[in-house]
């Protein structure tokens, strides 16, 4: 209460859900989980879906490796989580809440349900929220350790209690998600920043940031750093301030070599690109993602003929096993890198990239591609 | 006719009123809204390349050969997943679409390099040269076959997990046995929690290995003979659903039945039945030379036909001459075609010269003749299977159809998922009460014998709470009978505290369902024998039509009183004037005019008094002034109540016929044997429960030499009428002038529309799905009283258990036909079902032998320990011979139509370590009756 807690919460009860959902579209929020979908402009989808029961959704199977704000966030400020599903609940008309939580946090799990109890009891969640008469509740549900349970509509099978399958879209889960209802999936800090948004404005978000990038990004720095952690910028920041500055070069003390940024399928970045401004945008063009905001760094010693081997295993591992490209192509891809058969591997990438039912397959190929086109030496012998 | 290879149009077809118009590869073309780009394409012939879609399966998006450019569309979406839009260009064909799908292949090849792999033939069609990733790589060539089912195989190296399988399951058949085990290249797919097919819950119906596009799920008979070269579309000779299937041949031999998509019961699905249960037809115990013998004590001895039919004329007149013109008759067969029907029961109208002819619908169904006559004015359900597909609620009765109407199941299971709700009305829980992704809304476990308590019951909440439909009643109805009915159902003694009394099924609960029934939209009511089989099974069909009346539930799509009927041709013989008071069309005997058009047809005078019954028929054998019989296709021994009874009535006869593929129970009693021709040796037509007539085609040259019909026919003649035709499709034309309600059918018009339900006549020439649309059939409606008579056959102390029987998936009725298939391995014995209670009180175990015995006599089983029985009440199958469950039932019957109470005896269960007396005797007799002197 004394930060400010909830005063987002008390302002929604004031608006219309149209009022709502346009100041989240005001303010810019994109989607922090890692495809960057404009949050307003998805809950606008399911507000204006007719259906007698709405969900919303809170993807908090945080897999990417070197990635930890959601789980910061939701140790340390669970209400704010619980706060912004109430929010996106009244704006899209849903009166039930899942957080889909990894079973590897089993603290998040521990104080997400204190947390949901003590806001059931001072109804901020329950069947009368800040006495408006409106009803929201909020369900914490634990994965099994799969990373394409990450993927929304595999989260969605998961949620159902089904195996974690990769749904074809369309239908969008805006449309056709939980349940068959539509339903708002959103990432923790994607969540996490309407409370914000609704108590100060959609306008003072979008203050921060630059282009198309608005508001701040908890970037995650870990690997081979000196000062690793979470540092909330907004965007606009470049990559050597993040790694450098904040960070303060590599743990080692020997020179840095690359950097990943995104999850195990982001590209992998070089010195060179040490100019570049963290930017949806500006990733995009250089074919790389900031996805998830985790930064991991490596130094000279690491093998990037390793590292690209290492994505598509990671992806024969954790592939669904639903579409073609990524259940056989991962492994083939295993074995052409063995082989250095590296004309048939980028003919593997591109049959991925075009053809993979979801992102898993899709952005397998990022990583073993941007190795093997900055680092070619490390792929002979 | 060459083999039929059914067009895949890859995904559902979807219904919708407004359509879309898009253009595929310059082509314009226009399909519902919500329709796949793909099967917008394969409509109009051009294929796009798949492998995980088919159009029985919603789409899934797992191959990604089907990838197509859109116009303004980034990237190459799936066109399986993607819905068609207005004003859509789609291309199906590009370099890079090229590119892409040699690309899929290749990583299929990689994993199948398997030469003989249907995927190679996808391989070449998209144009793929060479395997570039080798096939060093890490793939699933070691993997173990799984054997266990015994018609078809599990090779999971052939597997691409396109879940073709899995979904069918899920979606056509709604068992959800398999699934995808494992992650990644390790995914796999896996029956029940990874055990083999034979142990998990798969239920054989053959969805998955008709889905399978790579020959992974394969059947071992294709494997035995080869691939078929043939195919003739014919009908199911099992239950009344009444199943399309295409029987496809190589030479002379039958390989597999496939189901037919254009079957209007099925849909393209089956059961283990239809689909793999089929070769008791060319059995090695099949019969195929006449056979006669002067006492039953004698060898059978092999003759030629013409001997055997003047041997049967010769006893038929002997005995005629000696006892009179009415001591002879004749059963009927609901296995058979509805022209082997007709010429039964002509032959005995018209050359016995009486109407001694009854059939196996006595035991089954006749209350539903009865009862839905009385109150609709026709002796059938009122809807089209498809018509469960707009029901809201369904209120099942009586019947549990994933055992007994398997296919029609799995299209309420599918229903049901939508969102349809159920009640159960059941002593038991049955299949339908909880299975995965169903949950009855409320099972109302009543005690057997107590329907109509609850029927009154039920119908009294509804009347009392004013949830009835006043216009429709006023409109449609006897409103004086309706009148006179509300006045009884109103008294207190129908309220649901009354009831409770009776059923044991607490009156909230009965009133909620009441509710639900007469509030939730279409409320449709299906029941079985759980509903006929009683000294009220008549009452009981009269108190579902009354409040399916009342409701105003009847004579639109997706309500109505439906009976699930039991046999393939039940619907048929009923129809085809099987019963001794009613010539075919159900016009009485005993109506002037009626007669008088069959006799001008037969130029013969017909005895206008109804004849006997077939419990009649044996009182009067006991009796001896019935002293002989001709029974095609029923094996009454095993199937009828009370079988001392029944043997002492056979074993009084000087003459029994009896027709039949096998030497069956009655046939040990018989003096002539005249061998049978089974559903792929007939010309003719079976009718199912919802009366739709589907052509049964020879698929092979009657092994006997000769047709069934014909047969008949010949022993007409031999005793001095002149019966005589053609072939099958004259004695429709027959039936077609002398049936009203069949008066537009003809082997050419099956032919060319594959099916029709009756009535189809000059009102109705394409038929009718749906009865009763504006008017009942008798005109009004008509409200019968029906007060709640209980059943004398009660518990005491010395028998203070309620037996009842029914049925199981694997085997059928008697057990003639599935008793000689490999389904013996899902069910070689029936049971004692008991409840843990029950069992716990008389110290019996899981397994152990336990003595049934009854007032009318006694049977040893095996027990089954199940939750699935309520304490009070045991359950047992009846299919094996052996078993005996017959000796233990009761004379008692229904009121109105002499249909036995099989579903209530009164019996005390005890362990014991030894056979009964009959049983012990059984064996040796069945042995020595059977003898044939080579």
């Amino acid at each position: 209460m004394e930060n400010d807690g909830f005063k987002g919460l008390e302002k929604s009860l004031k608006l219309s859900s149209k009022e709502i959902v346009d100041e989240v579209i005001t303010s810019g929020l994109r989607g922090r989980g890692g495809a960057a979908f404009p949050t307003g402009i998805k809950w606008n989808t399911v507000l204006e879906a007719e259906a007698e029961q709405k969900y919303i959704c809170c993807n908090a199977d945080e897999g990417d490796s070197g990635t930890f704000s959601d789980r910061i966030l939701m140790e340390s400020d669970p209400f704010c989580l619980i706060e912004g599903m109430t929010i996106a609940g009244l704006a899209v008309g849903a009166t039930m809440g899942y957080i889909y939580l990894r079973s590897e946090y089993p603290l998040c799990r521990s104080i997400l349900r204190k947390a949901i109890a003590i806001a059931n009891v001072n109804n901020y969640l329950g069947k009368d929220i800040c006495g408006s008469g409106k009803y929201f509740d909020i369900e914490v549900r634990l994965g099994a350790g799969s990373y394409v349970c990450g993927e929304e509509t595999a989260m969605l099978e998961s949620l159902e209690g089904k195996r974690g399958m990769v749904r074809a879209k369309p239908p969008l889960p805006a449309h056709i998600g939980l349940f068959g209802k539509p339903t708002v999936i959103n990432n923790v800090i994607s969540l996490a920043s309407v409370p914000i948004i609704l108590d100060k404005g959609g306008d003072h978000y979008a203050n921060y940031g630059i282009g198309r990038s608005r508001g701040t990004i908890a970037f995650q720095i870990t690997g081979n750093i000196k000062r690793g952690g979470l540092v909330e910028k907004a965007f606009g920041v470049s990559l050597g301030t993040l790694v450098n500055d904040f960070g303060g070069g590599t743990w080692s003390g020997k020179e840095l070599k690359a950097i990943q940024v995104g999850g195990p399928l982001g590209a992998y970045l070089s010195q060179d690109d040490l100019e570049l401004l963290l930017d949806y945008e500006a990733f995009s063009e250089v074919g790389a993602v900031l996805g998830h905001g985790g930064i991991v760094i490596f130094d000279e010693t690491a093998n990037m003929k390793d590292q690209a081997k290492f994505a598509f295993e990671f992806c024969a591992i954790e592939s669904c096993g639903k579409c073609t490209p990524c259940r056989i192509g991962s492994t083939r891809g295993t074995e052409l890198i063995e082989k250095q058969d590296y004309e048939l591997l980028k003919e593997l990438c591109e049959l991925m990239d075009t053809s993979s039912l979801c992102a898993m397959g899709g952005m397998t190929p990022i990583p073993v591609k941007s190795a093997l086109n900055k680092w070619p030496g490390d792929f002979k012998d | 006719m060459s083999l039929i290879t059914e067009k895949d149009y890859g995904t559902p077809e979807i219904k919708s009123e407004k359509l879309v118009n898009l253009v595929i590869d310059g082509k314009k073309v226009t399909v519902p809204e919500g329709t796949s780009v793909m099967r917008a394409a394969r409509q109009i012939d051009t294929d796009i390349p798949s492998l995980c879609a088919t159009d029985s399966i919603k789409e899934y998006g797992s191959c990604r050969l089907c990838l197509v450019e859109v116009d303004g569309v980034r990237g190459t979406p799936a066109s399986c997943t993607t819905p068609v839009s207005d004003g859509m260009s789609v291309k199906t064909s590009s370099e890079r679409l090229t590119r892409i799908r040699r690309g899929i292949m290749e990583l299929y090849i990689s994993d199948h390099p398997d030469e003989d792999s249907p995927l190679h033939d996808m391989a070449r069609l998209v144009g793929l040269e060479e395997n570039r990733y080798g096939t060093e790589g890490h793939n699933h060539l070691k993997t173990i076959i799984d054997d266990s089912n015994p018609y078809f195989s599990f090779d999971p190296a052939k597997c691409i997990l396109c879940a073709r399988c899995v979904r069918a399951c899920e979606e056509v058949q709604g068992t959800f046995a398999l699934t995808i085990d494992g992650r990644g290249f390790d995914s796999k797919i896996a029956a029940g929690t990874d055990q083999s097919f034979l142990s998990s819950d798969c239920v054989s119906c053959g969805a998955c290995v008709q889905a399978c596009p790579t020959d992974s799920l394969f059947e071992k008979r294709v494997a035995e003979i080869g691939q078929p070269e043939r195919s003739v579309v014919t009908t199911c000779a099992y239950c009344g659903v009444g199943c399309g299937f295409k029987a496809e041949t190589k030479g002379e031999e039958v390989v597999r039945m496939m189901p037919w998509k254009d079957g209007m019961a099925n849909h393209g699905h089956s059961c283990v039945k239809g689909r793999f249960a089929w070769d008791y037809a060319i059995h090695n115990d099949r019969i195929l030379s006449p056979m006669i013998r002067d006492k039953i004590t004698d060898p059978w001895k092999k003759v030629g036909w013409d001997e055997a039919i003047k041997f049967s004329a010769d006893r038929l007149m002997t005995v005629q001459k000696k006892y009179g013109r009415k001591s002879i008759g004749g059963i009927t067969s609901s296995r058979c075609t509805n022209e082997e029907v007709f010429v039964v029961q002509k032959l005995i109208r018209a050359a016995f010269k009486n109407n001694n002819v009854d059939t196996c619908a006595r035991v089954c169904h006749s209350p539903t003749g009865y009862g839905l006559r009385e109150t609709l004015g026709t002796s059938a359900g009122t809807q089209t299977f498809d018509s469960v597909m707009d029901t809201d609620v369904m209120m099942v009765i009586g019947a549990n159809p994933p055992d007994a109407h398997p296919v029609f199941a799995s299209q309420m299971k599918k229903r049901l998922r939508d969102g349809a709700k159920l009640i159960v009305i059941d002593p038991r829980k049955t299949g339908l009460v909880k299975s995965p992704h169903i949950k009855a809304d409320y099972h109302l476990p009543l005690q057997p014998g107590t329907n109509v308590a609850m029927i009154n019951a039920i119908a009294h909440v509804v009347i009392s709470e004013g949830l009835m439909d006043q216009d429709y009643i006023d409109e449609r109805c006897d409103t004086d009978a309706f009148s006179d009915w509300r006045n009884f159902i109103l008294d207190p003694i129908n309220s649901p505290k009354e009831a409770e009394k009776h059923t044991g099924v607490a009156a909230e609960d009965i009133c909620a369902a009441a509710r639900l029934y007469a509030t939730g939209g279409n409320s449709a009511i299906y029941y079985g024998l759980g509903v006929t089989e009683h000294s009220q099974g008549s009452t009981m069909v009269i108190g579902m039509a009354n409040l399916a009346m009342a409701t105003g539930n009847i004579g639109k799509v997706g309500v109505g009183v439906n009976p699930l009927r039991g046999q393939n041709n039940v619907q048929g013989s009923c129809d085809m004037g099987s019963f001794p008071n009613e010539l075919p069309g159900y016009r009485p005997i005993s109506d002037d005019s009626a007669r008088a058009e069959f006799e001008k047809e037969w130029s013969v005078d017909l005895d206008p008094e109804p004849g006997l019954r077939i419990p009649n028929m044996f009182d009067a054998a006991v009796d001896g002034t019935y002293k002989a019989m001709y029974i095609q296709g029923e094996d009454v021994a095993q199937s009828d109540p009370n079988t001392h009874h029944v043997e002492a009535a056979m074993k009084a006869l000087d003459c029994l016929i009896v027709q039949d593929l096998f030497l069956n129970e009655t046939a040990r009693f018989a003096h002539v044997f005249l061998p049978g021709t089974s559903f792929l040796e007939k010309n003719g037509t079976f009718t199912n429960a919802e009366r739709r007539i589907s052509r049964v085609r020879k698929v092979m040259e009657p092994i006997t030499g000769m047709d069934e019909w014909e047969v008949t026919c010949r022993l007409g003649r031999a005793m001095g009428y002149d019966m005589s035709y053609s072939n099958a499709s004259e004695i429709m034309d027959e039936i077609a002038r002398l049936t009203p309600t069949f008066a537009g059918v003809s082997f050419d018009k099956l032919d060319e529309r594959g099916s029709i339900q009756w009535p189809c006549n000059e009102a109705a020439p394409e038929g009718t799905p749906i009865m009763h649309i504006d008017s009942f059939v008798r005109g009004k409606g008509n409200f019968i009283v029906t007060e709640y008579v209980p059943t004398t056959e009660r518990t005491n102390r010395k028998f203070p258990l309620i037996l009842t029987t029914g049925r199981i998936l694997s085997q059928y009725n008697v057990g003639a036909q599935t008793r000689r298939t490999k389904n013996n391995i899902w069910h070689d014995q029936d049971t004692l079902d008991i409840h843990p209670h029950d069992a716990e009180n008389r110290g019996i175990s899981d397994g152990d032998m336990v003595r049934i015995q009854s007032r009318m006599g006694e049977t040893v089983l095996e027990a089954k320990l199940t939750e699935n029985m309520q304490p009070g009440v045991v359950y047992t199958t009846f299919h094996m011979p052996e078993s005996g469950a017959n000796i233990i039932t009761t004379d008692n019957s229904d009121w109105a139509t002499a249909c036995p109470e099989y579903k209530v005896t009164a019996v005390e269960v005890r362990s014991t370590n030894r056979k009964s007396k009959w049983q012990e005797e059984f064996g040796g007799f069945s042995e020595a009756t059977r003898h044939i002197s080579k």
